[in-house]
């Protein structure tokens, strides 16, 4: 075996994208996101500005437009929201296709759409060049709590142990001849729902004895630096400076 | 807190569960420096109770725990915690951490160690358990086994006065079981070893104390207590099938 195990979001490769501090990132990726939600929605070339400022750091990141589009799929349930506005919308209508549709409706939809996905792909583009753990050093960095940073720590390491569980929990039951054929075994799923719960919330105890008794106080020790110098700072200010460039333009022009 | 202070010693320890279940009904033991004794008993005996004392996790009812002349109170928490190591039995709730290097760090860096000591203390561990090539693996991507090995170096980076292995030979292949014992033979530390597991008592502990009933039931050569069947009867102990207690040592 190598080291080359990763997890499955992250995509490996040496890039500058790749290469700048996790915490950089994050701050580039939220203040990304606040400025293409400060845009106007009736500013389309705005937003088109913003599609291309994301495509050029894909570019550079190296990551291929299929991945990003396959991992788009977690937009699906808000762009159907999205859809239904027009629909359900009041005011001012319009005939499309032979369906009624709200001017309001379709404005708002399109506001959902637009910044819903830009957002998205930049979290894409986020999680597919930082490593999760690389991550939540960088949230520790930016002053998260720190008890959210330790929960998803915890979180990150032990999701496998507790998927395995779950799988020999599935196999032990099925090899005793239990198939989920309908709604009237959901009880049975339920109940060993509430058993991994129990179990997970037994490791969870055993683990903080371990860390206890490797005189653990309540803080972790930061043990890996990842400092940023002002460069890196620099370099990841591009993409949310020129969001916001492309903002402040775009209300300038109303 | 002398170099003759005995590593560990246990005097008239009691204690009671908060539901009221009596566990432990006053142990007396003492293991001098350097030694590698075996802490045997069937299930329920009051072993890991006992364990859960030699660090504070649990605090005695009745009855003290010194670690190399240091009692175990609340304000000596910090220091026992370094000087009695603990290996737990499953290495899952001991690596919590996300790659190997931080795991072992975790108890050193609690300690107030940073930088080039840290790494040194970290290399040393993962060295003495043949483990330094796995640094910066993820630990839930190891075998049971170097994961085990893993789990012992997460607390000799500690520099233990005790080591406290609870089941160390619990769910390992035969080869595994026998690399871990070669390493504990290897350290130079003093160890406590709870098991189940006879001929690795044997193999790795001159000495072994029986608990049986929340007591020390007997405390001699490890030799002398197996192969006595009449008292490994009495505390629902037994020996693997078709296995005898060689005559000759070696």
């Amino acid at each position: 075996m190598s080291a080359g195990h990763h997890h499955s979001i992250y995509r490996p490769a040496d890039t500058p994208v790749h290469r700048l501090p996790p915490q950089c990132k994050l701050a580039a990726v939220v203040v990304f996101a606040v400025c293409v939600v400060a845009t106007p929605r009736e500013r389309f070339w705005a937003f088109a500005v913003d599609a291309v400022l994301l495509a050029v750091v894909a570019a550079v990141a190296r990551i291929p437009a299929g991945l990003i589009a396959r991992r788009m799929v977690i937009e699906v349930p808000f762009v159907l929201f999205a859809l239904a506005i027009p629909l359900i919308g009041t005011g001012e209508r319009v005939q499309v296709l032979g369906l009624s549709l709200s001017v309001p409706g379709l404005w708002a939809a399109w506001n959902i759409l637009a910044k819903a996905t830009l957002g998205v792909v930049a979290s894409i583009l986020l999680a597919a060049t930082t490593e999760p753990r690389m991550m939540l050093l960088g949230a520790e960095r930016l002053r998260l709590p720190r008890l959210l940073v330790q929960i998803a720590t915890f979180m990150l390491r032990y999701l496998d142990v507790i998927v395995d569980q779950m799988g020999r929990m599935r196999i032990a039951r099925e090899s005793r001849g239990f198939v989920a054929r309908d709604f009237r075994q959901a009880p049975v799923l339920a109940k060993s729902a509430g058993a991994l719960f129990i179990r997970a919330y037994e490791r969870g105890e055993r683990v903080h004895l371990a860390m206890l008794s490797r005189g653990y106080t309540g803080e972790m020790p930061t043990i890996r630096d990842i400092s940023a110098t002002g460069r890196d700072w620099v370099t990841a200010g591009v993409l949310p400076c020129l969001a916001a460039v492309t903002a402040l333009l775009a209300w300038s022009t109303t | 807190m002398t170099s003759r202070s005995p590593s560990l010693k246990v005097t008239r320890l009691a204690y009671a569960y908060p539901d009221g279940t009596q566990a432990l009904y006053g142990v007396d033991l003492t293991i001098e420096r350097g030694e590698r004794v075996a802490l045997l008993g069937p299930n329920g005996a009051g072993k890991t109770t006992l364990v859960m004392h030699l660090n504070g996790i649990l605090t005695a009812g009745h009855g003290t725990v010194e670690v190399a002349g240091l009692p175990v109170r609340p304000d000596t928490l910090r220091e026992i915690r370094r000087r009695v190591g603990l290996v737990f039995q499953d290495p899952d709730d001991q690596l919590f951490m996300p790659t190997v290097r931080e795991d072992v760090a975790f108890g050193p860096a609690n300690l107030g160690l940073r930088g080039a000591e840290l790494d040194r203390r970290v290399h040393d561990a993962l060295e003495r358990v043949g483990m330094l090539d796995a640094i910066d693996r993820p630990s839930h991507h190891l075998s049971f086994g170097q994961r085990r090995r893993v789990a012992v170096a997460t607390v000799l980076a500690m520099e233990p006065e005790i080591l406290v292995l609870d089941e160390p030979s619990s769910n390992l292949d035969p080869a595994s079981r026998r690399e871990l014992a070669e390493i504990l033979k290897s350290l130079d530390v003093t160890v406590l070893m709870v098991t189940h597991d006879l001929p690795y008592a044997l193999e790795l502990c001159e000495r072994s104390l029986i608990m049986s009933e929340g007591v020390i039931a007997a405390d001699g050569p490890t030799r002398a207590l197996l192969a006595d069947e009449r008292l490994l009867a009495e505390h629902r102990l037994e020996l693997p099938y078709g296995f005898a207690v060689p005559a000759q040592p070696g």
